[in-house]
């Protein structure tokens, strides 16, 4: 966080903030999908751009998500950069082809004569009371597939700093954007945005000696929470925020967990078969000898995502990300 | 105007003020396929043309038969065969200008070798070495497609982004008449006319989707037809007669590069030999209908214009036969030789700089190979490499 009193400044803006600036530093950036033009976007990410740089640049695609992929495939192959906009995270399942068969490999399928660096904004999970088909935390899908990058961020300066990278990045990234922090504000100053970490490393967010709480996304704002509630039950927790779940930072990881000995993973996606599942092997294969306990998760439920008026039941919140924490086995420390 | 502020013209207003939408007729194709061989038409295309079509078709079937062979040697994992459309596959490639750009299926590497590629380079993904064994900038070649119709929209943003940048570059793509049913057919070419992108769309109609027939595939009247409902025209051509293909992608490329958008081009063609060395065609179809389209072969039907107008004698014949057949010996030669290959080329090209992960399993994978070599009483490297 900066001292520096600035104006706060909602991620979504900060998004916004990073298009435009990587537009206007490179020609070949373009910004295409559903709504990203006239409109900016359904939740105003794109706002101005097509003003500014025009509908060759900012375009308005038909709706049609593999040919919106598809497209942008052949105008990187051209030598230009796209950003790409899936406006649900539900909706970019059509784009799964283009995706997984040639956006994730064409770079190897070449021989690295045709890297694709192309930008794929995903806004995902939930929490916004989204009815059905607008709240998916689809990152497994992502991280099963070699050749692409998964980042996502959970804070206004990492929202710009990360898209700038993906967008530098030759590799395609899958840029997933939590929609419930769209909203959150934090002081930002547009004109001097702070260097951030780069793409697969992660940042511990707040520092304990307790136990990790692993996370990202939407869910490092909750395990914040969590760690500040757990202060009354006596434990002071560190709370790792991954940033890119591939490339997967396992040293920062890991030297947290072998600091505090213990590690809940927390994530809106479900338990089986997600994210959660590789992390805690991960962590365990590296850190058996310091584990005090099993490393746990707290996940969506391993549901279909509920209707809006239910989700509260379905997502981590803090008190099951506290009930995790008091069964990490502290019978041993007394 | 810019690019994108090219729009069609469907807008409806509200009912009082409805007008009748305008006849789409200009978009329809020809009740029957374009023809030219054999007609008055033939007489206006340039003998020199003719003539090398004539023998960029014998280098092409030649070409299908040592590839077919090479599968029977086991020297290709599998080969699916343009034997019978090498008219399409070799109009394809001489139409395009050396700055225009080629999308080709997995049956079109006859269409990229008739552009220039090293055969052996556009065999390597059917001998299993590598994927794309060529950097596709150097033809101009798109990496062979295997997920049907997905190399459609690559094309279309090739296409866009070249006249984006005020380049005079064309993209050709190519595919199945089974390729027409897929989303990614139907999603490339709207985005295509909306976007009134500089490509043109060859379906080879080459009657069957492995064992699927055409009837089973579709109901539209033609699938040159479904150009009409994108808002571009259809074009209907005999895909054995080389000359009507090149002179229909011709005028369909020029279309395209002078800012008139894309096209469909339908040809009507037949697959001679089975889907690949791996199908039995004999469980789908008879020997009267592949007999009947044996007598509309392209190569003998452009011999026979060639012949009837003393445009090609028999040393011509030879000399054609001459070429493909030193064309034939040289891939023989060169895919008798074992290909070169390196395990730790697995690792080389999955992302730009590789994750620590990665790292990881290369040494594992290094590791795995030193102990093999060791096994086997080699120096590490020999066994690496």
């Amino acid at each position: 966080m900066t001292t520096v009193a600035v104006k706060p400044a909602t991620m979504a803006q900060a998004l916004g903030r990073a298009l435009r600036d990587a537009m206007a530093d490179d020609p070949a950036v373009h910004v295409m999908g559903e709504d990203v033009g006239t409109l900016g976007g359904v939740f105003r990410v794109t706002d101005g751009l097509a003003k500014e740089f025009g509908e060759d640049r900012v375009t308005d695609t038909p709706l049609a998500e593999a040919g919106i992929l598809g497209t942008a495939v052949g105008m990187a192959m051209y030598g230009l950069r796209p950003v790409v906009e899936m406006q649900f995270d539900a909706f970019a399942y059509p784009a799964f082809e283009q995706l997984i068969s040639h956006v994730a490999r064409m770079r190897n399928r070449t021989r690295g004569a045709m890297p694709l660096p192309i930008t794929i904004r995903v806004p995902y999970g939930g929490g916004i009371g989204g009815v059905e088909h607008h709240s998916d935390s689809s990152e497994a899908y992502y991280m099963a597939t070699p050749g692409l990058h998964v980042v996502t961020p959970a804070t206004v300066a990492d929202a710009y700093g990360l898209l700038r990278a993906a967008i530098a990045s030759d590799d395609p990234v899958v840029f997933l954007e939590p929609k419930r922090l769209y909203w959150s504000k934090d002081s930002w100053n547009p004109d001097e945005p702070q260097t951030v970490e780069p793409i697969g490393r992660a940042v511990v967010r707040r520092s304990g000696r307790s136990a990790t709480l692993i996370t990202y996304g939407p869910s490092v704002p909750v395990c914040l929470e969590a760690a500040e509630a757990a202060r009354a039950e006596g434990w002071d927790l560190e709370v790792v925020d991954l940033r890119s779940l591939v490339p997967f930072d396992d040293e920062t990881v890991s030297a947290s967990v072998r600091r505090t000995g213990r590690a809940v993973v927390v994530h809106e996606s479900g338990s089986f078969g997600g994210p959660g599942g590789e992390i805690a092997a991960r962590v365990t294969e590296r850190c058996f000898h310091y584990l005090e306990a099993p490393v746990l998760r707290v996940a969506g439920f391993d549901i279909p995502y509920p209707p809006p008026m239910l989700e509260r039941h379905h997502l981590p919140g803090v008190d099951r990300i506290l009930d995790a924490v008091a069964r990490l086995q502290w019978e041993a420390e007394s | 105007m810019t690019v994108m502020e090219q729009r069609g013209a469907y807008r409806p207003t509200p009912p009082p003020a409805w007008q009748p939408r305008t006849d789409p007729a200009p978009l329809l194709p020809d009740a029957l396929p374009h023809r030219v061989l054999g007609t008055e038409a033939a007489e206006r295309v340039d003998p020199d043309l003719l003539r090398r079509l004539y023998a960029e078709l014998v280098r092409g079937r030649r070409y299908n038969a040592q590839a077919t062979a090479l599968t029977k040697q086991g020297r290709l994992a599998v080969y699916p065969s343009s034997t019978g459309q090498e008219a399409c596959e070799v109009a394809a490639a001489l139409v395009l200008e050396e700055r225009d750009w080629l999308f080709p299926s997995y049956r079109d590497t006859l269409a990229a070798v008739a552009r220039g590629l090293d055969p052996v380079k556009a065999l390597t993904l059917l001998r299993g070495d590598w994927h794309t064994g060529y950097d596709p900038h150097e033809h101009r070649v798109a990496p062979l497609c295997t997920p049907l119709a997905t190399q459609l929209p690559h094309a279309v943003g090739l296409a866009h982004a070249a006249r984006l940048k005020g380049d005079d570059v064309v993209a050709l793509a190519l595919v199945g008449d089974g390729g027409t049913s897929e989303g990614d057919f139907h999603e490339a070419l709207n985005f295509a006319a909306v976007w009134q992108a500089p490509v043109v769309f060859l379906v080879q109609n080459n009657g069957f989707a492995i064992s699927v027939p055409l009837a089973k595939q579709t109901a539209a009247p033609s699938l040159a037809h479904k150009a009409v409902g994108y808002g571009m025209p259809g074009r209907l051509v005999d895909g054995n007669d080389a000359a009507a293909v090149h002179e229909v992608l011709s005028e369909a490329i020029a279309h395209a590069r002078g800012g008139g958008g894309p096209t469909l081009v339908e040809a009507v063609t037949y697959r001679m030999e089975a889907h690949t060395n791996a199908d039995d065609d004999k469980r789908y179809r008879g020997d009267a209908e592949v007999e009947a389209w044996r007598a509309h072969d392209p190569i003998a039907l452009l011999e026979h214009e060639l012949t009837e107008r003393g445009l090609l004698d028999e040393a011509g014949m030879q000399a054609a036969r001459e070429d493909a057949e030193a064309m034939a010996a040289d891939l023989r030669e060169r895919m008798n030789q074992d290909p070169v290959l390196d395990p730790m080329d697995l690792f080389a090209h999955v992302y730009a700089q590789p994750t620590t992960q990665l790292l990881e399993q290369e040494a594992q994978l290094q590791a795995e190979l030193d102990a093999e070599a060791r096994h086997h009483g080699d120096e590490p490297e020999g066994a690496a490499r």
